[in-house]
Parts: C-alpha cells; structure tokens; sequence
C-alpha cells in the first residue's frame, strides 16, 4: 500500500520537476531574445502557470483532495472562490513579509508582487489542491504531529524547501560581483524554484527512507 | 593597491613632514607671516616673524578666521617685510561641515575666495609664487577624512605674474600631484634645503631657469633639482634603514645602485656642461627619468614597508579574545557551578594571572624594553588558562558536563525540540559571524543584521506553530479520540489571543526594522546611495515647510517616548512613592524633554532671518543643552541614589472585608492593573506571615492574610530603575544627534519593546516545558538584543567608517569650542555609541520583562486565578527576591551570554582583518570595522557593568527597605 503511494509521488513529484525544466525552455520558442535572467519576469510568469496547472490536474486526477461532502453547484463555487482568495492573500502576505525583509517598496513592486505569486503557487497552491480552502487543515498539516499521510509529509518538505531556497536566494545580492543574477528579485525566485525542486526529489527518498518511523493516524 | 595605506603614509609624511619644513623656514632666517588657524600657533609658538591667530576650533563660526586674515592680509603684503605669508582660510571647510557642498552658503564663501585670489593675484609682484592649496576635498555631505577620491584630492593652484611654465609646456590637461611633493618643490623655490624625512618628488615643471626657450638648460635645471632631491632622498633611507629593520635588503640595494649610476651620469653630464661641450639631450632626458624613477621607487617602497603587520601581537590578540569568549561561554552555560565557586575561580585567576605579568614586568624592567602590552596579554591568557584549569579540575564540573553532553546527544538523536532551535540560533549566529568576513556584507551590514533579526522573528512563530505551543490546545484536543468539534475551537480561541499578540510583535519588528533603513547613511563604497534626508541638522534645510514638519516630527517623537515609559510606570504602580526615582519620573523628564525640543527650536532658527535676536539665540544654544546635561547627570544619580519606587501605604486598621476592598480605596490605577498591585501587596502579607509567626505558631497566620500593609510598584521594583536609566539615556543621546533622529530613538524603543514582548510571551508558552533553569533567558533573544545593537547603530546615521563620525555632537552646549579634550571626546563617543549604549544598559530587562508579564499572562490563559491561591499568585520581580541564588545565576548567564555575542563579533572582525590584511579593501572597510567593534565591545561591557551595579543598587535599598517595614508592622 505504501510502497505504491511512494511510487505515486515519485511519478507526480517526477512530473512537476520535468514541467518546471520544460516551462524554462519553452519560452523560447515564442519569445525573441529570451533567457532566465535578461527577460526574467517572461520566465517567472510561465514557470508560476505551468507549475499551477500541472498541480491542479495532477492532484484532481489522483484524487488526493479532500472528498467534497456535497456536489451542489453553489458548495463548489464558493470552494473555488475561497481558493482563489486565499491564494491571493497569500500572495499579498507574502509580498509583506518579502517588503518587511528590505526589499524595495516602490522601485520594483512588480517583481517582488512576481516573487510572491511564485512562492505561493509553489506553497500555497498546493496546500489548497492537497487539503482544500481550508486553513484549520493547513495549520494542523503545519505542526509536528500534524501529518496524516504522506503526502502532507511531502507538503511539509516541499513548502519548507522552497521558502529555505529563496531565503537563502537572498545571499548573493549584495555581493559585488555584477552578476545579472544578482538583481532583485532574480536570485530569490532561482533560489526558491531550486529549493522546490529538491523538496520534490527529497520528499519521496525521505519518506522511503523513514517509513519505518513514519506513522499516520487515521482521518 | 599601494593606494591603500596612502593616507596614513600621506598624514606621517605631512606630520614628518611639515613640521621640519616650517622649522627651517624659520631657522634659515625666512620671514614668516601667518594668519589664520590658531593651531598653527600652538604648534609652531615663537616661529613666526607676526602671527594672526583666530580660533578655529567651532565648526559653526565660518567667518571668524576668514574675516580675521581678510583684514591683515593686504596690509602685510603691502609691508614688504615678509619672505612667507601663510594664510589659512578655515571658511570653505568649516561651511563643508556645517551645510554641505551645495547650499548658499557655500556659493558664497566660495565668491568670496575668489575673490580674494583675484585681488591678491593682482598684488603680487614678478618675484612672489601664489600657492593656492586645500589639503582635502570633501564629500558629497562636505565631510573629509576618508580615502575616497573626493576627499583625497585638492585643487593646487599656482600663479606668478612672471613666466612660469614655458608655453610649450603649456598642459592641456591639469596634472595630478601627490601631496608629499610640494613639500620639496617649495623647500628649491624658497631656495633652502629640502626638509630631511620628506620623501616627495620635486615637481621639476616648476624649476624655473634663466631661458625659458633653451631645453637644454632648462632640463639640466630640472636634473640638478631631481639630483639635489634624491640625493636628500637617499640620506633619509640610510638613516633610516639603520633604526628600522623592516625595509627589505634587496630592495635597499637596488635601490642604492641606482642612485649611485644616476649621480655618476649626472656629475659627467654636469662636468661637460661645465667646459661648454654640446650636451647629449638624449642623455640628460634619461637621467632625468632615472632620478623620476628612483624617487617613485622610494615612495613606493616606504608605502609597503610602512603598512607592514606584526603577526606575533595578532596572534597573541586573537588567542586572547578566544579566550574570553571561551571564558564567557563557561560562564553563562554553567552559570551554576561558576556561580557556587566563584571566588576560587577569581581568586585564582587573578593570583596567577598578576604573578605571570608581574614576573614579565619584572623580568622586562631589568633585562628588555618595558611593553606595557605584553604584560597586559600575559596577565590575561594566563588568567583565562588558570580559570580553565580551574574550571576542569572542579569537584562537581565534570559529573556536571558529563550530564548535559549526555542530554545534548540523547535529544539530538530524538531530534526533539530542545535541539532544533538552538542550531537554528546557533546558525544565525554563525552567518553573522561570517558576513565580517566579506567586505559586500560589511558595507552592506545594515541589510545583513535587520535581515536575520527578521528571520529570528519569524522562526519562533513558525517555531512556536510547528511544536504545536502556539495553537497547542488545537493540536491536542485533535489527539484525543473523539473530540467534539465545538471542544476543539474552544481550545483554539484560548491560545488565539496570545498567538495574536506574538503575531502583532513579529510585524511590529519587522516594521520597525523596515522603517529604521530611512535613517541610513552612505558609504563610499555603496555608489547608488543618497544619505537619509533625517541626518541633515535641521539649519540645513532649506525649505521652511519641510523643516516644520521634521521639528514637530522630532519633538513629537520624543514627547511620544517618554509618554510611554510614564504609562508604564504608571500602569505598574511606580508612579505614587516620593522617593527620587519617582521625581525623576515626575518633574525631570518632562523639563529634559522640553530642554531638548527649546535646543532643537533655537539651534534650528536660520541665523539670517532674526538678526536682531542673534546674541539671544547664541546664548540659548548653549544654555539648554547644558542644562540638559546637568539634569541628565542629576537624573542618574537620583536614580542611584534612591531607586526604589515602591510607595508604602500605611497599615490599614479596619478588620473587615477582603483585601481587594481595601485596596480599592487607595486608587489611581486603572482597573484592569488593581489585580497586578494587590499581588505585591500578598505577597507581603505571605513574607510577613512565613517571617513572623514562626514563634507565634501557625494559628495567627491567618490574621496576617489581612492587608497589614500596601506596597505599589513592588512587583516592578527592579526594572522601574532600569527604565528611568533607560529613557534618561535615550533623551541624552538624542540631544547629541541630528534632531531628525530621535524618530529614530522611538523607534529604537518600539522594537526593544516588541523583542522583549515576543521573549515574555514565548517563555510563558514554553516556561512548563522547556526551561528547567529558572529565569534563565534564551540564546535567541539575547541573539536579537545584540543584533538590535548592531542594527541601530546604523539606524542613528553612523557608519563604520571615520568620515562618518558625527562631529558636530562635540558643540552641542559648546559652541565656542572646548578647552580640554576630553569632554569633546566624550560626546562624540556617547553619540557614535549610542545604540551600544541604550541596548547594554536596557539588558537586564530581559530577565524581569516575563516576570513583570507574567499576571497578564496566566491571567489571560488561566482562568481560576480569582481565588488567589497563596501558592499560584504571581509575584512578579518578588520572585526574584525569594529565589536570590537563580536571580545572581540568571543575570550573571545573561550578561555572559550578551558579552559572548558582542565578544564573537569582535572575535570574528579580528580573524577578518588579519587574514584579510593584504586584501584591497582591508583599509577601507576591515580595519576601521574592526576598530569601531571593539571600542563598541568596550563600551558595551562598560554600561553592562552599569546596569549590573543598579540592580545590585536596587537590591540593596530593597533589603533595607524591608528591614525598615518589618518592626514598623510588629509593633
Ligand atoms: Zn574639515
Ligand atoms: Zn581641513
């Protein structure tokens, strides 16, 4: 039973990895003069959408969502409602706490407004495909014993990864090396798309390699 | 890279320099008038044919000295009775200081000079050289003293009615000359010898000779000087090499070969010019380049050799500074076992410590040069070994250690929540260690700090909600099996409120963190940077508007900071005794505040626009910030002398009713803070009723539950002091900065309030699970207080870099200038300080603030507290008193852990500037880095110990205080 939920993860985490790397070059089919750093937000945009769709059908196919209780038309619209909400005040949470860390408040509100929707499809989206609008559930996955299964273990991983990457994002900046990656906010989105990533590897390996430990109470 | 020590090498070589030059122009019977700085008179008494001098000392006053020499200046000249007319204008720079390059006052000054080189230009005659020359530029806020290109590099202008330079030569572009050449090319025009220790290159275009038009005799003109120049040159370098050893041999020699060959070529060109043989121009152009490139050779040789290191001291320095941190970090983990032997411990240290120096001191007297430096060292490394040794051989130390290595490996295997948090700290900690090692991190310091104080805010929420101790009650009521949906949103809104209130904390850090990087100010380095408008003195400001709004911003700050620390105070109950501190509170503040805002108002006034008050305002701008000062030092040691804040209310005879009735009576406090006065008051009744009935037996206990006596502000006895210290301090430095910073101050205030507020409402969720020492406090928080420190100091304007020093703080209340140099000093280092100051004396607060918010606490989350059972009632700092030995441990713990923190910093600034010693920036940014971390170490172990002494102050009056009430309530 665990073994194949583990192969599951391997197949979707696997997936979301390869669409990560294909958003990254594909971009360059469209758009002239085209790279990472140079037209980064082009990058950003097409990272964050590719990224949400692939979580989105992913998680609906397998079903890990919540089962929704009732399949009235009016309960799945406010669903989707509240989902879009709470993925916006992520966003604006996350563009707060990004200013309050010294990013600049008006020169480029644009790219810091990009980082926060990027960290939030890499944190919160999932959190909403995973457990629903549904912030009780959110904070519960969030404690130590909060996990119920593991896929929350792999939410855990992967949100943790992808915030470390982007603080540690933050390193580079004020070195002097005129690099273009040094540019506010390139480095941070580098580092939290490259923490999300290896959230996605680390998360199955280390679900394997603790599943002796790991133990899920039942819902 | 030779640029790097350039300065330094530029200010021996001036002061090497300099001083002989003016001797010799003395001494070679030149007539010497001067006019201008008065320190040319004190350095140079009796030298001078006539002397003008003016003070020069108040960087305020543009127009003294200037005036002064503008009114002797053309009658001297015209007396003809001179060689030298020295004049020193002092406007230019002291206007740089006071308003910067680009204000009007400037444009004036400058027109003025202008047109005094104009006029003397016309005046002089064939024979007399004008030198017109700065010996600085300034930066962009007209400041100097640094080493970047605007500061390092000065106009020289020279003008002679005869010809000077062949037109030929005519330059189109301004040629760049290194400071230490005028002093030769001035020594061959003036027509004496070149002062000994200069090492300058004369500057040959300006040797004049008989024919302009004949290259020949011109370039063996310019070869004699080059000749007569290094050979003074050399003499200097053989004296020199005998007394120092550091000049390298080989260099020596080169060096030495080529003077010998060019002196050879140019006695035979010399000779042959002699008996009017045809010159080989070819030649004479070599030897000059060979002279040119033996004196540049000389410079460049003497600027490496000069910045040369002595890595036995280095070492020895960082072996110490190991060593403290060593000790300090013994000190606050054991706090116990250190504690219970401490006079052992000391007592060996210092024995052996003083034995060691004493036999070196000893043994250097007879037989060596006496260094007052290495004997220091000896004592202390060997001091710091006896304490080690000391420490390992104690009995219980190592059952002691033994257990806590074992605990730290059993819940790190667990991984369990006791490790986590402290690698995390212990990280964070590690990268602010690191970030000394860079110089981008350095410049960038402010980013660096404020940036992992944020992620330390963060952490303990994110932390907190992990571990489940912020929405516990959530997390455990969903353990048990069936939980009623309704259980477990009652235990989720228990915890919300003090989850909102951290949340409020973490945002009010963040924000205060954020909103404090107004106040920066600039490096050189940081290229896109414009200084914090706020740094600017009020004067400065032009437009009137503006400067309204930054006066009432400023004065609103601070009326704004003492409002809460009254409210405080008042809340507490501190505010009702008639002891000292409380008329410090009362009175003094509020006329400190207004003092300083009356300063601010006056000093701001534009001179220009109330002439007629001009002598009134003069007066007032000394006045209040004097009186200021007085009331500040009138403050302090009213706070010493009396600190107790605690207002009696005599015995209360009737029997009835319960306690809180009677208490009622007393009023003045609001409602919602009675509960946390009465506790003070139990508490008392608890004291009394285990003190005295002991021989009366157990039956009278109960009449001692009645209020036998009321006591307020009990409960804050220890930090009520060290607030008044605080904000006494605060109001102080303030007055020392720009008035635009006290924004800053209040800001300063806020964030001390939300770190420790954060720091009391972890410990209550933690406190049963976690802390088995009591009152001990965290390595997190104590983190974040010294990164406050490090932050602030950037947050008031100051920068590690000695331009940046805020000079003008030298006049506040001294605008004529000093007599003696140590009050000056004094200010400066009390302004450059402050935020080292203001944390280090505030410290302790850390150990009451989660006592003092302990009723809140279990207020809010316990709810049973009505019935006031004798052995739940929180007493607040009392408990403190009750439990003496875990008071001395913590304190002692924090202090340790806080001078650890700074210790490693400096620690860490040290390794930095020793590795890094041959690293371009090591000049610019690692040595003055290091040099403003240590004296800032200093001075916060200086105002540690200063808190340390009032809380034992505190203690002391509390003791009597006690001894007083007890007869008084036996009768
Ligand atoms: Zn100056
Ligand atoms: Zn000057």
């Amino acid at each position: 039973m665990k073994d194949i939920e583990i192969k599951g993860m391997v197949s979707a985490h696997a997936i979301i990895a390869i669409t990560i790397l294909l958003a990254t070059l594909a971009p360059t089919l469209f758009v002239g003069n085209y790279s990472v750093y140079g037209t980064h937000l082009v990058w950003l945009y097409s990272c964050c959408s590719a990224v949400a769709a692939v979580n989105i059908a992913l998680y609906a196919l397998l079903g890990v969502s919540p089962t929704p209780k009732r399949h009235t038309l009016s309960y799945k619209v406010t669903k989707l409602f509240r989902s879009f909400m709470y993925f916006g005040f992520s966003c604006l949470i996350f563009h707060g706490i990004v200013v309050l860390y010294g990013a600049p408040l008006i020169e480029s509100a644009l790219e810091t407004f990009s980082f926060a929707v990027l960290l939030s499809t890499f944190t919160t989206l999932r959190c909403i495909c995973m457990l629903g609008p549904n912030v009780q559930a959110w904070i519960r996955v969030f404690s130590k014993n909060g996990a119920m299964s593991i896929w929350d273990t792999s939410l855990q991983i992967t949100t943790l990864c992808s915030v470390i990457g982007a603080w540690f994002g933050a390193f580079p900046i004020p070195l002097d090396w005129d690099r273009p990656w040094q540019v506010w906010p390139v480095s941070c989105t580098l580092g939290a798309t490259f923490g999300f990533v290896m959230g996605l590897l680390v998360a199955p390996s280390w679900i394997y390699w603790y599943r002796k430990h790991l133990t899920y109470k039942s819902k | 890279m030779p640029a790097l020590s350039f300065l330094d090498i530029l200010k021996f070589v001036l002061m090497a320099s300099l001083c002989p030059h003016i001797f010799i122009l003395c001494n070679a019977g030149k007539r010497v008038v001067f006019m201008g700085d008065d320190t040319w008179d004190s350095l140079f008494p009796k030298h001078f044919q006539q002397s003008f001098p003016f003070p020069s000392f108040n960087v305020k006053d543009l127009h003294t000295v200037d005036n002064g020499i503008l009114k002797h200046l053309y009658p001297s000249m015209k007396r003809k009775d001179w060689d030298i007319i020295i004049a020193h204008f002092l406007g230019v720079d002291h206007c740089g200081h006071r308003y910067g390059p680009d204000h009007p006052a400037m444009a004036e000054k400058l027109t003025q000079m202008d047109q005094v080189i104009r006029s003397v230009a016309r005046l002089i005659e064939n024979d007399t050289l004008l030198v017109v020359f700065g010996d600085h530029g300034m930066t962009d806020t007209g400041d100097h003293g640094g080493e970047s290109q605007k500061e390092t590099d000065a106009a020289l202008f020279l003008y002679t009615p005869s010809m000077l330079v062949s037109t030929e030569q005519g330059l189109a572009e301004p040629m760049v000359v290194p400071q230490i050449d005028l002093t030769p090319t001035l020594a061959l025009l003036l027509g004496i010898p070149i002062p000994y220790s200069s090492i300058g290159k004369v500057m040959v275009q300006l040797i004049p000779s008989g024919d302009l038009f004949d290259h020949n005799a011109q370039e063996l003109q310019q070869a004699e000087a080059l000749f007569v120049n290094a050979k003074q040159v050399n003499r200097f370098l053989e004296t020199y090499s005998l007394v120092a050893k550091h000049l390298p041999q080989e260099t020596l020699d080169h060096l030495q070969d080529m003077y010998l060959k060019a002196t050879k070529n140019y006695i035979m060109l010399r000779d042959a010019f002699a008996t009017h043989s045809p010159l080989n121009s070819q030649e004479l152009k070599k030897l000059i380049s060979d002279f040119h490139v033996y004196l540049v050779s000389v410079q460049e040789m003497c600027k490496v050799s000069w910045a040369q290191f002595h890595s036995l001291q280095i070492i020895v320095g960082i072996i110490v500074l190991v060593g403290s941190c060593v000790v300090c970090f013994i000190v606050s983990e054991f706090a116990s076992i250190v504690e219970s032997s401490y006079k052992e411990l000391l007592f060996l240290a210092v024995f052996t410590g003083a034995f060691a120096s004493g036999t070196v001191a000893i043994f250097q007297f007879f037989w060596l040069e006496f260094e007052a430096f290495s004997v220091l060292g000896t004592f202390t490394v060997v001091a710091q070994v006896a304490f080690l040794w000391k420490f390992n051989h104690l009995k219980n130390s190592n059952r002691y250690f033994l257990n806590r290595a074992v605990n730290i490996i059993n819940t790190a295997l667990k991984g369990e929540l006791q490790m986590t948090s402290p690698l995390i700290v212990f990280m964070v900690f590690l990268l602010r260690c690191a970030s000394l090692f860079s110089d981008s991190y350095i410049v960038a310091e402010e980013q660096v700090v404020s940036f992992l104080l944020s992620s330390l805010g963060l952490f303990i929420l994110v932390h907190l909600t992990w571990y489940g101790n912020l929405l516990h009650s959530f997390i455990d009521g969903f353990k048990t099996t069936n939980p009623g949906m309704s259980s477990q949103q009652m235990a989720f809104v228990k915890d919300k409120k003090t989850m909102h209130v951290l949340v409020a904390c973490v945002a009010l850090l963040m924000f205060s963190l954020c909103l404090s990087h107004v106040f920066h100010g600039c490096r050189d380095e940081q290229v896109i940077c414009t200084p914090s408008l706020f740094l600017a003195p009020l004067c400065t400001l032009q437009d009137v508007q503006l400067r309204n709004i930054h006066y009432v911003l400023s004065v609103c700050s601070l009326l704004t900071s003492y409002y809460l620390v009254r409210r405080w105070l008042c809340y507490y109950g501190n505010f009702n005794s008639h002891s000292l501190a409380v008329f410090v509170a009362r009175f003094e503040l509020p006329l400190l505040v207004v003092c300083i805002c009356l300063f601010w108002a006056v000093s701001s006034t534009p001179e220009e626009s109330f002439v007629n008050w001009q002598q009134f305002i003069r007066l007032a701008s000394s006045v209040f910030p004097r009186v200021a000062f007085v009331l500040f030092c009138l403050g302090i040691a009213a706070v010493f002398w009396n600190p107790l804040t605690v207002f009696v209310k005599p015995k209360v005879l009737s029997e009835e009713g319960p306690i809180t009735q009677s208490y009622r009576a007393s009023g003045c406090v609001s409602p919602q803070a009675e509960l946390q006065h009465l506790i003070p008051h139990i508490y008392q009744c608890m004291r009394r009723s285990y003190q005295v009935p002991k021989e009366e037996g157990e039956s009278l206990k109960d009449e001692y539950y009645q209020p036998t006596v009321e006591a307020f502000g009990l409960g804050t006895v220890y930090s009520a002091p060290m607030l008044l210290i605080l904000v006494l301090f605060q109001l102080l430095l303030a007055l020392l900065h720009p008035e635009g910073l006290a924004l800053s101050f209040l800001l300063m205030l806020l964030e001390a309030f939300a770190i420790l507020q954060i720091h009391s409402k972890t410990s209550s969720l933690y406190r049963c699970r976690l802390y088995s020492d009591k009152f001990s406090v965290p390595w997190c928080v104590v983190l974040m207080w010294a990164l406050a420190s490090t932050q602030f100091f950037y947050a008031t304007g100051h920068l590690p870099t000695f331009p940046s020093i805020q000079w003008n703080a030298a006049f506040i209340g001294f605008s004529e200038g000093h007599s003696n140099q140590v009050l000056p000093a004094l200010l400066v280092l009390l302004n450059t300080f402050s935020s080292c100051i203001l944390l280090a004396v505030s410290c302790p607060l850390l150990l009451f603030w989660p006592l003092i918010c302990e009723p809140s606490n279990t207020a809010k989350s316990g709810s049973k507290l009505g019935e006031l059972k004798s052995d739940n009632i929180p007493v607040m700092e009392m408990k403190l008193r009750d439990n003496p030995e875990y008071f001395s441990r913590a304190l002692l713990q924090l202090m340790a852990r806080y001078l650890f923190i700074h210790g490693a910093q400096l620690l860490a600034s040290v390794c930095a500037a020793a590795i890094l010693k041959r690293h371009l920036m090591v000049w610019k940014v690692f040595a003055p880095k290091l040099l403003f971390e240590a004296s800032g170490f200093l001075v916060t172990s200086l105002f540690v110990i200063i808190s340390l002494i009032l809380i034992m102050r505190v203690d002391v009056c509390l003791t009597r205080w006690v001894k007083q009430l007890i007869p008084v309530d036996s009768r």
